[in-house]
């Protein structure tokens, strides 16, 4: 229905998107800005109009600027909240058309074809969106046209309206080249050119262009004139796996918390299930009636989207707040998920190693899930590196094991005992025992790993000896030829 | 594993016992092998000394083997029970480092009732001479290696498994050897003809 021409494109651009967060969440008068620390260096990141006004700019040492302007304030940036509040502003932006995309760290882009009448015109909606947006805090450039980049261009170089049906040159011409999102490199280059505005870029002959620029520079200028076609993605709503519950009356005991998690369990399960997803960690937080919150966690050894066997996993958290004057609200939310193919089950044994993951989530709400742990096989000759203990929630147990030669039971820190010569000691003391050597086997010669730094293999070599003793303890001894010394590793059965 | 017709009981299902000396580890373990199944290990996580899985691997699959670590035994009673009570592990073979008291014996007892789960406590050797043990257990083991100066040195693994506690039988010793290439436990000889545990120490 709508070809190229006939598009209306609005892009968006917050020119001080992350000093309009951090300053609507605690607003001071004076210049401030938002350092960033890139290669060891404080930088500002974002600063607000009064710093901007004292001669400050962006990427200006932190340093530097303080002394230029030493009333400055300055905080921390957080890019991270920043892409969020800019997703929360395109969620905002859907207000006026339903597609709307994030353009680059701080910019949205909307379609607005067929959507301006509603808003009783295009300048009408322009206006409502700056009005909103100034009334929230937030700095914003607008630029309306036919095409997404020439409503980059406008937003980002002399805001305005390129009006429909005209010749797109005529709103873009007198832009800088910069305008048509080239790289930093191509824009000095054609700098230098004297190739400064749209206009005269777009009255030079194209093939020498393309073979000095390359074809990047062509399709750029081609999608602000609105020659070559260009997309506008709306931003997929990532997964919201939250859900919560507002009790008319305040409740304080164990079993009506568990109903009430239970409810909000079988909602987020729904959730889980439909995108076949798993919870890995989930957190309950009830909030009590006087205003103070609290926080049950839960992590599973398994993603898991089954309300049945995650419920009783809660009970002992749950069991463990104290409800105050009660609890009025209830959310549950699964903060890490996992993905969680639906998978089928066979006639035997499908179910077996649920209880067990059931017992290490129920174990691990007590002494923590990376406290269990489970044994796979290493690749290592070193006996204290042939095998490696995993957190068994996210482990898998290990193939099999092959042990080419006996190794002991236990295994401690070596103790030394006395002894000399590469022969084992016929009599030794050991943990305040006298032993005799009644047969001795060996020695397995073990060399260090020479490609790791390990300082217990400092001494060299090492000569084990598997020593039966005729009070009956069988143990597993090793001399260092390289340093002169005897020592106790491990005891067999 | 052929335990079931050796002469001496195997350790009841649903109840707690307890193993001393220095052959703990291999009875734990010999135990876990005739049992079957998921095994958990419960061990305190400041202790130095640790089950070798490339050790264990002779008598049992290290595979099967979880382990917990606690820090300390207040929380690794509550874990056994934990497990216990779950049903989820047929067996679950705690480290004791301190003295265990009536009421955690007790408990244990109850929790290895409700899961119908074997629970088997490793009495340190330094507690041995303290009557560390609970009243509650159902059976109390010492076992110890022994020196065996006829059998061929490659796989032999003497041990002397005495029962030293027992609530519904007899007190009784046998010597054992584990075969390493059929993976079963014989019965050696009737005990008196062997040396008997006043030759270990411990």
């Amino acid at each position: 229905m709508f070809d190229g021409m006939h598009r209306r494109i609005v892009s968006i651009w917050f020119p001080r998107l992350a000093s309009d967060r951090a300053l609507r969440l605690r607003p001071v008068e004076a210049p401030f800005a938002l350092s960033l620390t890139r290669a060891g260096v404080e930088r500002i990141h974002c600063l607000n109009l009064a710093a901007v006004s004292r001669g400050l700019h962006r990427g200006m040492g932190l340093a530097d600027a303080r002394a230029l302007c030493p009333d400055l304030l300055s905080r921390p940036a957080d890019p991270a909240a920043d892409a969020r509040f800019l997703r929360a502003l395109c969620r905002w932006a859907t207000r006026y058309c339903p597609w709307a995309g994030i353009e680059g760290e701080d910019g949205l882009v909307l379609d607005i074809t067929g959507a301006a009448h509603l808003f009783g015109g295009e300048a009408e909606m322009l206006a409502d969106m700056r009005a909103r947006l100034l009334r929230a805090g937030i700095a914003a450039r607008l630029g309306l046209a036919a095409t997404r980049g020439a409503a980059w261009a406008l937003a980002r170089h002399g805001e305005g309206v390129a009006a429909p049906g005209a010749d797109p040159l005529q709103a873009l011409g007198h832009l800088p080249v910069r305008a048509l999102r080239l790289e930093e490199d191509t824009a000095a280059a054609l700098d230098r050119l004297g190739l400064r505005r749209v206009a005269d870029l777009a009255a030079r002959p194209r093939a020498p262009l393309a073979r000095r620029f390359g074809p990047e520079l062509l399709k750029r200028l081609d999608q602000a004139l609105g020659t070559e076609a260009e997309a506008i993605a709306p931003v997929a709503e990532p997964p919201h796996y939250a859900v919560r519950l507002s009790l008319p009356d305040p409740i304080g005991l164990v079993s009506d918390v568990m109903a009430g998690t239970g409810r909000l369990l079988e909602a987020l399960c729904a959730r889980l299930k439909d995108r076949q997803d798993g919870a890995r960690v989930l957190r309950l937080t009830l909030n009590r009636v006087d205003g103070d919150s609290r926080q049950v966690e839960l992590r599973l050894a398994r993603p898991l989207h089954e309300p049945a066997r995650i419920l009783p996993l809660f009970e002992r958290g749950v069991a463990g707040v104290e409800a105050g004057f009660g609890i009025d609200r209830l959310r549950l939310e699964a903060v890490q998920v996992e993905p969680l193919p639906p998978c089928q089950t066979g006639f035997h044994g499908g179910d077996r190693t649920d209880g067990l993951d059931d017992l290490i989530s129920r174990i691990g709400t007590r002494i923590g899930l990376e406290n269990i742990r489970r044994f796979l096989p290493a690749d290592s000759h070193i006996p204290e590196r042939s095998f490696l203990i995993a957190p068994a929630a996210w482990s898998e147990p290990g193939r099999a094991w092959i042990v080419p030669h006996p190794r002991p039971l236990r295994l401690f820190p070596p103790e030394p005992i006395a002894g000399t010569g590469p022969q084992p000691p016929g009599r030794f003391r050991w943990r305040r025992m006298t032993l005799e050597t009644a047969r001795a086997t060996g020695p397995e010669r073990i060399a260090p790993e020479w490609w790791l730094e390990d300082e217990a293999w400092r001494s060299g070599l090492r000569d084990y000896w598997r020593i039966e003793t005729r009070q009956g303890r069988r143990l597993w001894l090793f001399h260092t030829p390289q340093a002169p010394g005897w020592f106790v590793q491990g005891e067999f059965a | 594993m052929n335990i079931g017709s050796l002469p001496f009981p195997p350790l009841r299902r649903g109840r707690a016992h307890e193993v001393c000396g220095p052959g703990s580890v291999f009875f734990a373990l010999a135990q876990a092998a005739r049992i079957g199944g998921p095994l958990l290990w419960v061990a305190e996580s400041w202790q130095t000394e640790r089950i070798n899985p490339a050790g264990i691997a002779a008598l049992i699959d290290p595979g099967r083997l979880l382990l917990a670590e606690p820090r300390d035994q207040t929380e690794a009673l509550a874990v056994t029970e934990e497990a216990l009570r779950s049903g989820a592990v047929p067996l679950v073979v705690t480290e004791l480092t301190k003295p265990l008291g009536l009421t955690p014996g007790r408990r244990l007892q109850l929790a290895a009732r409700d899961g119908n789960a074997t629970a088997l406590s490793i009495i340190a050797d330094r507690l041995e001479n303290g009557g560390a043990g609970s009243n509650a257990a159902e059976t109390r083991w010492h076992c110890a290696p022994v020196f065996d100066a006829v059998f061929d040195a490659a796989g032999s693994t003497l041990q002397r498994w005495s029962l030293i506690k027992n609530k519904s039988g007899t007190l009784e010793g046998w010597h054992v050897r584990w075969d390493a290439q059929t993976h079963r436990l014989d019965l050696v000889s009737p005990a008196g003809e062997r040396p008997g545990p006043e030759a270990a120490p411990g």
